[in-house]
Formats: C-alpha cells, sequence, structure tokens
C-alpha cells in the first residue's frame, strides 16, 4: 500500500457513491441505538429498495445532539431529522428529490455553528467499520506520507509545533512527551492509547472509537513512527463492548490493507497493535496503574518518577496517550502544525470534544475551538437549561474537577483558566447543573465515586477519601458540625498533597471547588438544618426534653 | 579494577550529604543519621511508595516526594521534617488509627508496634477522626499463626517478604479502596492454602496483625532485621 493505492481506494469509493442520488446516514451511536436506529436503518433500506429510488443507508458514529435521538441526516442535502422511527421511513424515502419532512427536521443550526469539527470530522459520515470509508476522506493519508516524506525527527516536530496538549485530563505537551520517548534509550519501545474512559458523565473516547476506529489507530501508528515504537496496546474498558468490536474490525482491516504490521506503506516501518481490556477499574486510567494491568498485575500505581516514558511497560519507554489525543494527531500530520496552532487560545490550542450531559437542552458530543467561553456551550451549543430552572454550576472535570458557578460563564475553556477556577479541562466531561442540585450533595457523591474507586494502595486515598465521605454525609443529612467542616477541609489537603497517584491528588478538587464558591450550603446544611435545592433528606432535629 | 561510581553531593536539612547516583533519599538520610518515619519500607524488600509517612520536600518542586523511592540528584536540597511533613504524617496515622480496631491495650503487638512508636514518635496524641469501627474477621485457622484483620494496616510488608524472599507468593491484596485486605492464596482459609509455615510475614508486619499463636503479648517483640542479612548473604553467593 502507498499513497497513490490510496487515492485508487479513495477513488473508487466516490465512484460507487456517486451512482446513488441519495445518502441516508443513520447515526448508530449508543444514545440512538438504544432508540431504535437499527430499526429505522433496516426500515429504510426496505422502503428505498421498494421505492427505486439509488438510495444509500448508511450507518455512521455519533452525529453529537444525542437528546434528538434518533438522528437522520439526508445528503447531498444535509438536511437533518431528529427523533426519527421506523414508522416514518417511509415518509422520508418518498420526500427524497421532493420538500424534506417538515415535522421531523430539525434546526440546530445554532448548535453546529459555534462547533469546529477536527476530531469529529469523519463523526456521522463514515461507516465505521469499513476502513475503505475512512480512507475515502483522507484517511491513512498522514501516517503514509509521514513514513515516505518526513523523518521520525520530522513528525514530534510537528507536533511539537502544533501545541497539542494532552487530552486525557493532565494537559501534559504532546510534543514533549514524544520526544522524551524517542530520546530514551533502548531498541524496544512502546505506544499505548489510554481508553478507560471512566469519568462520570464522559463519553467522547467511547464515540471516538466507536464512530471513527481508524483514527485512533492512524494517530498511535504515526506516533509509533515518531518515538521509535513497534508494538502498540489499546486499552479499553470491557464496559465498551461497541468500542472493542469496532477497535477489532479496524485493526483486522487495516492489517489486511497493509496498513499496519511489517513493512507499512513499502517502508521498513513495522507496527502492530493488540487490544487489552479493562476489568472495570477506574484507577487503572492513570498511567502507571494502566501499565500495570497490562503486565497482568493488580491495577495500582507506582510512584513516578521514574515516567512510563523512561521505564513503562515489562520497564521499556512507554508513551501513552489518550484516544482524544490519538485522533488529533492525522490531521495536524496533514494540515500542518501551523493550523492546528492558529484554533485555540493562547496556551490551549486546537479543539475538545466535550460530553455534555446533565441539566442541558441538547445533551450530547460536542467540538469546540479552546478558548470559547463557557456561556456559548451553555447557550448557543447547548441551548440553555431546560423547563425555566436557573443554571447553578457547570461541573468539569469528573470526579478530579470542580464546579464552576454560573457568575463565572464568562470564562474561556482552556487548561489554565479552569486550573485557576479550581477545577480542571480533565477528559471532557461537563454536566450542566441547575437549581435542583444541591451542591454538598454533588461532592459527596464524587468523594463517594472517588472513595470506592480508590485501589487501597496508599494510606490518604484510602481512609482520606473514605472519612471525607462520612463527614459529608453527616453533612447532608444535617448533623453534620462546623468542626467537621474544619476536619473535612484539613482531611482535603493531606489527601491533596500527600497521595500517591493523580486518584487521590485531585479527589478533593469537587469538595474544595464547591467549598469555593458554595460556602454557603455548607453552612445551611450544617447550621440551619435546611437544603437550599431541597435534595438532602434532612430530618427536624429532635427536641430533647427537659 | 574498580567501575567508577558516580557521586552526587546534595543537602539534607540543612546537612551536606554525599551519595552514590540511584541512591534513594531515605537510604542516604539514615546512613546520616537523619530519622524519617516509614511504615511500608522495609530494609530487604522492594519499596512501593504506599504509606506516605516518607514524603520530604524538596526545594523547587510542588510535589512531596517520598523518600523511599526517590532517588538523590546534585544539589538537590531536602527537608524531612518541616511543620507542614509532620502535620501530614499526624494525620495519616490518624487516618490509620480511625481505619480499623487497634487498640493496643490488647494487642499482641502492645509495647512493640511500628504503628504504636511512630504514633508517639509524631506526637499524635488523640484522633479527631470518626472511627470506622469495620467489622473483620480474624483467621486462626493455620496451625502457628495467626491474621487479625482488625490490626491490618495494608503495608504489603507480607506480601512483598512471601513473595520476594520466600519465593511462595501467598499473601496478596484483594478489593478496592477501604474495603482491601490481605488474602492468602485466592482467599482461602490461611490455614488450608500454599503457606510454607516460614514466618517470615509475622517478622515483618509492623503491628499485631500478624502474630504467632505460642507466644503472649509481652514475647512477641518482631526480628525484621534478618532480611538485609540474607540478602547479602544470597548476594554473596
Amino acid at each position: 500500500m502507498n499513497l497513490d493505492e490510496l487515492e485508487l481506494i479513495a477513488k473508487s469509493v466516490r465512484q460507487e457513491n456517486a451512482v446513488y442520488d441519495y445518502e441516508l446516514n443513520v447515526c448508530m451511536d449508543l444514545a440512538c441505538a438504544s432508540q431504535g436506529a437499527e430499526k429505522l436503518r433496516e426500515a429504510l433500506i426496505a422502503e428505498a429498495d421498494a421505492s427505486g429510488k439509488k438510495v444509500l443507508v448508511r450507518r455512521t458514529g455519533c452525529m453529537g445532539p444525542c437528546s434528538s435521538g434518533p438522528l437522520l441526516r439526508v445528503d447531498p442535502d444535509e438536511t437533518l431529522y431528529r427523533h426519527v422511527r421506523e414508522t416514518h421511513a417511509q415518509a422520508i424515502v418518498n420526500s427524497l428529490g421532493g420538500q424534506p419532512v417538515a415535522e421531523l427536521q430539525c434546526d440546530l443550526n445554532e448548535h453546529f455553528d459555534k462547533q469546529v469539527r477536527v476530531v469529529l470530522e469523519n463523526a456521522g459520515y463514515i461507516d465505521p467499520e469499513k476502513i475503505d470509508d475512512y480512507i475515502s476522506r483522507d484517511g491513512y493519508k498522514a501516517l503514509l506520507g509521514a513514513l515516505t516524506e518526513m523523518t521520525p525527527q520530522g513528525v514530534i516536530h510537528r507536533i511539537t509545533e502544533s501545541g497539542l496538549r494532552g487530552r486525557g485530563g493532565g494537559g501534559y505537551p504532546t510534543g514533549l512527551k514524544w520526544s522524551t520517548v524517542a530520546k530514551a534509550g533502548g531498541d524496544v519501545k512502546y505506544v499505548v492509547c489510554n481508553g478507560d474512559e471512566g469519568d462520570p458523565g464522559a463519553f467522547m473516547d467511547r464515540s471516538v472509537m466507536e464512530g471513527d476506529p481508524h483514527r485512533v489507530l492512524e494517530g498511535m501508528a504515526i506516533a509509533a513512527y515518531g518515538v521509535g515504537a513497534s508494538k502498540g496496546f489499546i486499552y479499553v474498558r470491557a464496559e465498551y463492548p461497541v468500542a472493542v468490536s469496532r477497535l477489532t474490525t479496524a485493526i483486522r482491516e487495516a492489517r489486511r490493507r497493509g496498513l499496519l504490521g511489517s513493512g507499512i506503506g513499502g517502508t521498513t516501518f513495522n507496527f502492530d497493535i493488540e487490544i487489552r481490556l479493562g476489568a472495570g477499574a477506574f484507577v487503572c486510567g492513570e498511567e502507571t496503574a494502566l501499565i500495570a494491568s497490562i503486565e497482568g498485575l493488580r491495577g495500582t500505581p507506582t510512584p513516578r518518577p521514574p515516567y512510563p516514558a523512561v521505564s513503562g511497560l515489562w520497564g521499556r519507554p512507554t508513551l501513552i496517550n489518550n484516544v482524544e489525543t490519538y485522533a488529533n494527531v492525522a490531521p495536524i500530520i496533514r494540515n500542518g502544525g501551523k493550523w492546528f496552532f492558529n484554533m485555540g487560545s493562547e496556551r490551549s490550542k486546537g479543539t475538545k470534544v466535550f460530553a455534555l450531559t446533565g441539566r442541558i437542552t441538547n445533551t450530547g458530543l460536542i467540538e469546540v475551538p479552546l478558548g470559547i467561553k463557557l456561556h456559548e456551550i451553555i447557550d448557543d451549543i447547548g441551548g440553555g437549561v431546560p423547563g425555566g430552572h436557573t443554571l447553578k454550576a457547570v461541573q468539569t472535570g469528573g470526579p478530579s474537577g470542580g464546579c464552576i458557578p454560573a457568575h463565572m460563564l464568562g470564562l474561556g475553556v482552556s487548561y489554565d483558566a479552569l486550573m485557576a477556577a479550581g477545577s480542571i479541562m480533565g477528559s471532557g466531561g461537563m454536566i450542566v447543573m441547575d437549581d435542583t442540585s444541591c451542591m454538598v450533595n454533588v461532592a459527596r457523591y464524587f468523594i463517594e465515586f472517588c472513595m470506592t474507586e480508590s485501589c487501597g494502595k496508599c494510606i490518604p486515598c484510602r481512609a482520606g477519601t473514605a472519612q471525607m465521605h462520612t463527614l459529608l454525609t453527616r453533612i447532608c443529612q444535617g448533623t453534620g458540625t462546623m468542626e467537621d467542616l474544619d476536619l473535612l477541609i484539613d482531611l482535603c489537603d493531606t489527601v491533596k498533597n500527600t497521595s500517591l497517584c493523580g486518584l487521590g491528588q485531585t479527589a478533593p478538587n469537587p469538595v474544595l471547588s464547591t467549598l469555593k464558591y458554595f460556602h454557603d450550603e455548607y453552612i445551611e446544611h450544617i447550621v440551619h438544618k435546611r437544603c437550599p435545592a431541597g435534595v438532602c433528606n434532612i430530618q427536624a432535629p429532635v427536641e430533647v426534653l427537659a | 579494577m574498580s567501575e567508577s561510581v558516580e557521586v552526587k553531593t546534595l543537602i539534607i536539612n540543612e546537612k551536606e550529604v554525599s551519595a552514590r547516583r540511584g541512591q534513594t533519599i531515605l537510604e542516604v538520610a539514615r546512613e546520616n543519621d537523619i530519622d524519617i518515619p516509614t511504615l511500608c519500607h522495609l530494609d530487604g524488600l522492594t519499596d512501593v511508595g504506599a504509606c506516605r509517612l516518607c514524603l520530604v520536600e524538596i526545594k523547587g518542586l510542588n510535589k512531596l516526594l517520598p523518600a523511599c523511592v526517590a532517588t538523590v540528584s546534585e544539589g538537590m536540597e531536602v527537608s524531612t521534617n518541616t511543620e507542614r511533613l509532620r502535620k501530614y504524617r499526624r494525620n495519616i496515622l490518624e487516618l490509620l488509627f480511625a481505619e480499623r480496631n487497634h487498640i493496643c491495650s490488647v494487642c499482641v503487638a502492645n509495647g512493640h508496634c511500628d504503628l504504636q512508636s511512630l504514633a508517639q514518635e509524631q506526637g499524635l496524641t488523640h484522633v479527631r477522626l470518626p472511627y470506622r469501627n469495620p467489622n473483620l474477621p480474624v483467621d486462626a485457622s493455620h496451625e502457628r499463626f495467626t491474621v487479625d484483620h482488625n490490626r491490618c494496616i495494608l503495608c504489603t510488608r507480607c506480601v512483598r517478604v512471601c513473595a520476594e524472599i520466600e519465593g511462595a507468593h501467598v499473601w496478596d491484596v484483594m478489593g478496592r479502596g477501604i474495603n482491601c485486605t490481605v488474602i492468602t492464596d485466592l482467599h482461602q482459609d490461611w490455614g488450608s492454602s500454599s503457606c510454607t509455615s516460614c514466618g517470615k510475614c509475622i517478622q515483618v508486619c509492623p503491628t499485631g496483625a500478624l502474630f504467632d499463636k505460642s507466644k503472649i503479648g509481652s514475647e512477641h517483640p518482631k526480628h525484621p532485621d534478618f532480611l538485609p542479612y540474607l540478602n547479602l548473604m544470597r548476594e554473596a553467593k
């Protein structure tokens, strides 16, 4: 396989598709599939056959606005239909060539206008199980281009130039990480993709792996070329069976096309990928625990340094990046580092995919240029808070993040700004909360999550999160005292600064940020025994009879 | 011909000390009679950096580093005993005391318990946190030894000594977070496990969690000091 052959495949796919007058793209991502997208697709195929029109029915990855699912996009007109059922199939097929079906049409211009799609550029346009679909949209061009026209140093330079930072949460400069692994000694190195997405409410990586798996493989292969590795692992949580099956298919197809394996693109570069399944431990998303898990050990973190870039899998230099980070690689190689660098804010470049959930009209997957204001995401893209409620806070970064209050929605979304506000960018979960959420209860929820997901290796995280949970439960039940609050703050400090890995070090963030911005809610619970949002079930204090 | 050894100089608590490349801060500190409290560390076992008591401050670094695994570097300035570190150490010990049922007066290790001595040393006078009082089992199925999970602090010294020194790997850790426990084999009774009855785990256990049935409390001082000697003899061939 070389660039010319790639172009031939792309051409033949375009020719095949040119036979059809219309393309019906059915979103088959989890949210749409759970509402009957598969039946809809079958009905559309049957109707299209019966009508005699030249129609291609294609299943695609996530289109974005999940709350409007099942979604259907009719091309070339780009008409988007929402809440489409199998019963609508006939009307839709009949409408082709005429007026669109008005009652199903959805106007989400505002939703899409402010988005910029880099990682999700293929989502909704390709069949994730067909490698040729991916190739027809410039797939693997970056890999073969890099292999034949660029040096490994050149690849790393381009990534460095782009300003890409790790999308898993930490925001470590990707180019710097790659160059560290490239410079590390030894002839055996590994490339690992972290697909152990576990934050509550986050599903960005799942959508990428399910909707555009080849993009991840291509990014990993380019990375392997850059750092000098010939073996890669994708660590996916077993709770994502569709992602696992799509990736498995993608790896098989890529091998068949000679895009993975030995002598890729007719060069001397060899690279192959294996899938490793996580067994449900959140902590295995932490890189040293992930390494232990791949090695077949108990998934517990180890102290860093040594960093995986120096001593990772089986003691070898190992590059670990998140799914979304790898998904950014191919477009950067294709379009140049400057192109990417010009998107985003001062120190946070490019775009970021967010899973927008909670009390918001348009829940779903969005991709926005970094630096975008939070209120633009909430009001313009998200369509605001439904049901006449008022927005109270936006939670980012999952259990490692914090809550940003409504008065700070002018904040530009970037690694540094979110950090300064007491939260983190995280992997991309964004949970919108309105006045029906109790912030003390929210903090308790996240601490409970960290408590049950702590691996138990280090004392501050194991016992500290459990104690914080006890204290927060007391406060929620109305039995907390001001001394408990002081103790809680003291524990936050200890757990944050003494825990072994990122899980413990960031576990207090939801408590600290709610204490910072919603201190009065804590006081209401403790002093006035009242939950302002009416969430906590506080019993009236029992009068002691004298 | 001797191999050339790279030597570093660094400062620990304002005292200039020398070290070989690759030595840990803890090793160098102890060589120079600077005490850093430890609990999961034991000379002769690999370090895991889990108890967090040996955390030290490094000038110019935001993060605290565990002295048992952090290696020295040239010009490093280490503080091992600041007010902040003492507070964290007390808090960590307090977390341990509140986690399970550590009642010294009825413990076989009373008087020769690492947890107890550390609490005294670090000035932990009382526990502010709510005691969790978990209901944990005692496994006395082994003919010579007993494990009382109520006194276990999950330092994993037993796990490591069994795997690394005895080579049996009978002990391991089960569960997550606050529900972690040490187990024998695949959570079988100790008595019916593949235990070789060597007794090493008894000697290295810092508390009264693992003890010898045939001895009463006052006869139960432990002797983990055999480990470095054993390692030395093995290496000497």
